[in-house]
């Protein structure tokens, strides 16, 4: 089927891609002089902290700031009030959709009750961080405190605490009668899902359970924040999205966009965890009030309890097979928590629990869950990797009651170009059955496992992959240096991806171009940093960058040679004209020297759509049944990445993403005690894996090209997420014959499980 | 005409029909097609001169954000989906 944006150039001989240059931003990294956010210090800057409840849900009935005002050295106090009157009011921002003000601005700093434990009701800015924090102290909050939920099914009982008494559920424009904790029910339905399970010759449900977990990221949330004389609001921050950033604070605070200026630092990590803002706003206001530059720099204990953690789960997984394997239909029901306001991540995930297989019937309800918890935030494939956990694990055990090899069941089902997903869109080309081909041949698949309590498992994931808008401009230097400003904050090695795409493009090498990340007022609009779209998106704008540069240098070239441009050729950077000869650089140089027109390139794109990219995963497993821990001892993971730009970033985002999935997987979640606070808000006591608990992640990427890039990019930074707690489940099962129903599959859950059983 | 695939919740309005062929070169002449087939259904699906928040388009597998502009060609398909973000 041709696709109807078929961009792909069919390109084999790359100069650049696929190659592995020195990333750009290397030398700054490794020697600690990349500037980050902390590290911004300016002339009479004050310092924010923020006053927290330690309340899961309570009215707020007083606050009262007069002592911590008083004290020598305090300069601004600022609450909820301080925000102008947004009531009933909703922005557009960019693909994210419409987005409540009110909320937005409440869980920066909450109006009337606080909804979780952490959620920031003040804040004070001090001359330093030390009389912040004891001017903080002195502010005296008196609560009422309300009963509360964080379990996501307890909050949907009829008689749960209600978070929002005007929250009525919506049914896609159609509302509940009654207040509810559930803000969305979506149901997606294909073919007739009773007839499907009647053609079953066996049927597998479970239900499967999972924690909230945090994205984890090593640099805490900071700003600084310089409100000028001139009304003009200037921000130095760790955002996914610089663009992003601006226009939410320019709305929560009711001022024009053009008067935010939003200078993205080096971002020490977001997975979807830094998109929203917390501090940007806060810190402006407090900047507005005390006429000062503040700096807002969040502790640990405020990341865990203060922002998004992913949601935590229920999910409900039916499917029925022939007894040669083929799915004949399946059905889901899932709940996601989407924390303290509405709108989590229950769409991706309805939409990703059977986007691996083709299935004729099935149907799918989903339930997005308002309860006592930090609004969730996205976090690598948002949804997907809750939905995967469940969905492949019955696919697993389909496999084994039908003597069927996993990957063979796979193979049979998979989704391919053609096939229609159950929320209703066809897939284009895709390479999920490559993905698949690609783990049954790879060595680790075919190795011989063998030891008492040793495993192994395989499962499949899904993410969409993003598109939007994108925009890049850059210079050609007299030496042939090409400098490329780009709108994209670079959380995971995109500045190389962006600048090799345009060093192709132009036939010069990556070392040639000069990336950097350009402020909100210095490049055109470009859309966050997320849904793997960067160097997809961001790539096919310096695609389209190099084009006009070519083009320009071609006219350069042209005077020069005093020929018609049209009649000049390129190959490989090599500009050539009836004998005439010119590489880039030798362009470059003449340009100075023969008085031309300097060259100055810039694009922007808005591609839409989907790039599809599909994963599948082997891990070796060992479980001590004596205290119930899991040893990962191998690990593979397969991706189709459309185009390995930069194979070892493809590489290491495929490795960090299963990291991440594994500590999901075997340790990572929030402990809530019996007033539902967070009682593990600390590195110490949130178990993430270090280097000492995994092996090393073998990758093997595949490479079906996009169609709707140049190059064949799909992007390839959230995939890896999606199958790891499947994968583990799936080893753990082999290993022990224990399915494993809820994350984490922690030490004392395990134990408990093969306790059980005995 | 473009076949449009009626949201499950939304089958309340549609007596239970699924897909409908419907008139329209855009998305929002395809909604007004469908609010006078089937009343009451352009306001479960917009707000206003937009599409409802947290609403998307797919023509013909491609998801856009573009609303109720999106140009609609004679044999596109017209899902309405949630919209998509990411990490």
């Amino acid at each position: 089927m041709a696709h109807a944006n078929e961009l792909y150039l069919g390109k084999q001989d790359y100069q650049v891609l696929g190659k592995r240059p020195v990333r750009h931003d290397g030398t700054d990294k490794v020697t600690g002089k990349a500037i980050y956010t902390a590290d911004v210090q300016l002339p009479n800057m004050l310092h924010g902290k923020i006053v927290r409840s330690p309340h899961a849900h309570a009215r707020i009935k007083s606050i009262d700031a007069s002592e911590a005002l008083a004290m020598p050295g305090v300069f601004a106090v600022v609450t909820a009030d301080d925000f102008p009157d947004l009531t009933e009011k909703f922005a557009l921002m960019g693909e994210a959709g419409q987005v409540n003000l009110t909320e937005l601005a409440a869980n920066c700093l909450a109006k009337g009750k606080v909804l979780y434990r952490g959620h920031a009701v003040a804040a004070v800015a001090a001359a330093n961080v030390h009389i912040a924090d004891e001017a903080a102290s002195k502010i005296k909050v008196e609560y009422e405190v309300l009963p509360s939920v964080t379990w996501v099914l307890d909050a949907m009982k009829d008689d749960a605490p209600l978070l929002h008494e005007h929250l009525r559920t919506d049914s896609m424009g159609k509302k509940a009668d009654k207040p509810s904790n559930i803000a969305v029910h979506l149901q997606f339905e294909k073919g007739n899902v009773t007839d499907g399970f009647q053609q079953a010759d066996v049927i597998v449900e479970r239900e499967f359970r999972t924690a909230s977990v945090h994205q984890g990221y090593i640099e805490p949330h900071a700003v600084v924040a310089l409100w000028n004389e001139d009304s003009r609001l200037k921000l130095w921050t760790a955002t996914q999205g610089s663009f992003n950033c601006r226009q939410q604070v320019a709305e929560l605070l009711q001022i024009p966009v053009s008067q935010v200026l939003v200078v993205p630092c080096e971002i020490g990590g977001g997975f979807g965890g830094k998109i929203t803002v917390y501090l940007e706003p806060v810190a402006a206001l407090l900047s507005r009030k005390s006429g000062r530059p503040v700096k807002m720099v969040m502790q640990r204990n405020e990341v865990f309890e203060g922002t998004g953690p992913t949601p935590g789960s229920f999910a409900r997984v039916k499917l029925g097979a022939k007894k040669d394997g083929t799915l004949v239909a399946g059905e889901a029901w899932l709940a996601y928590d989407c924390g303290a306001f509405p709108g989590g991540m229950i769409g991706p995930g309805c939409m990703c629990v059977f986007s691996c297989y083709d299935l004729p019937h099935a149907k799918v309800d989903g339930f997005d869950v308002c309860n006592n918890k930090p609004k969730t935030q996205a976090y690598r494939a948002p949804g997907s990797t809750q939905a995967a956990f469940a969905c492949e694990q019955v696919i697993d055990e389909l496999a084994e009651k039908l003597n069927i090899d996993p990957i063979e069941l796979r193979l049979k089902n998979a989704a391919k170009e053609g096939t229609r997903r159950v929320d209703g869109p066809v897939y284009p080309r895709v390479g999920f059955v490559e993905c698949l081909n690609a783990a049954k041949n790879s060595e680790h698949w075919k190795s011989k496992l063998s030891g008492k309590n040793r495993g192994r498992g395989i499962a499949a994931g899904f993410w969409f992959n993003i598109g939007g808008a994108s925009s890049c401009s850059a210079s050609v230097n007299d030496d042939g240096i090409v400098c490329l400003v780009e709108g994209s904050t670079d959380i995971g090695g995109t500045r190389t991806s962006i600048a090799m795409q345009l060093a192709e493009t132009l036939g010069i090498a990556a070392e040639d171009v000069r990336p950097q990340v350009g402020d909100t007022d210095s490049v055109g609009y470009t859309f966050l940093t997320g849904g793997s779209r960067v160097t997809f998106a961001t790539g096919l704008a310096a695609y389209q960058l190099g084009l006009d540069l070519q083009e320009q240098m071609k006219q350069r070239a042209a005077s020069i040679w005093d020929c018609d441009p049209t009649s000049i050729t390129v190959d490989k950077g090599v500009y050539k004209q009836n004998g005439h000869s010119l590489t880039f650089k030798q362009i470059a140089a003449k340009i100075p020297e023969n008085q031309l027109d300097p060259v100055v390139g810039r694009a922007s794109v808005a591609p839409e759509g989907s790039t599809n990219a599909f994963g599948v995963h082997i891990a070796d497993v060992e479980v001590d049944p004596e205290t119930g821990k899991v040893t990962v001892l191998r690990y593979t993971a397969i991706q189709d990445a459309g185009k390995a730009v930069h194979p070892s970033y493809v590489e290491g985002q495929m490795q960090g993403g299963a990291a991440q999935g594994i500590g999901w997987a075997l340790n990572e979640e929030y402990f809530f005690d019996a007033k539902d606070q967070m009682r593990n808000a600390s590195f110490l006591d949130y178990r993430m894996p270090t280097c000492l608990d995994l092996p090393m992640i073998d990758t093997i990427i595949v490479e079906v090209p996009n169609p709707s890039h140049p190059y064949g990019v799909r992007g390839v930074g959230e995939t890896p997420i999606v199958p790891p707690p499947a994968t583990i489940a799936n080893a753990i099962h082999a290993a022990v014959g224990t399915r494993m129903t809820q994350l984490p599959m922690s030490p004392p859950a395990l134990w408990k499980a093969l306790s059980e059983r005995a | 005409m473009p076949v449009v695939f009626i949201p499950t919740p939304m089958r309340d309005l549609t007596d239970g029909v699924t897909e409908v062929n419907v008139t329209g070169n855009t998305v929002g002449e395809v909604i007004d097609a469908l609010e006078q087939r089937f009343p009451g259904i352009k306001s479960r699906l917009c707000r206003g001169d937009k599409l409802a928040p947290g609403l998307q388009v797919s023509i013909d597998a491609t998801m856009t954000l573009r609303g109720l502009r999106t140009a609609v060609a004679p044999a596109s398909e017209v899902h309405f989906l949630p919209t998509i973000g990411g990490g």
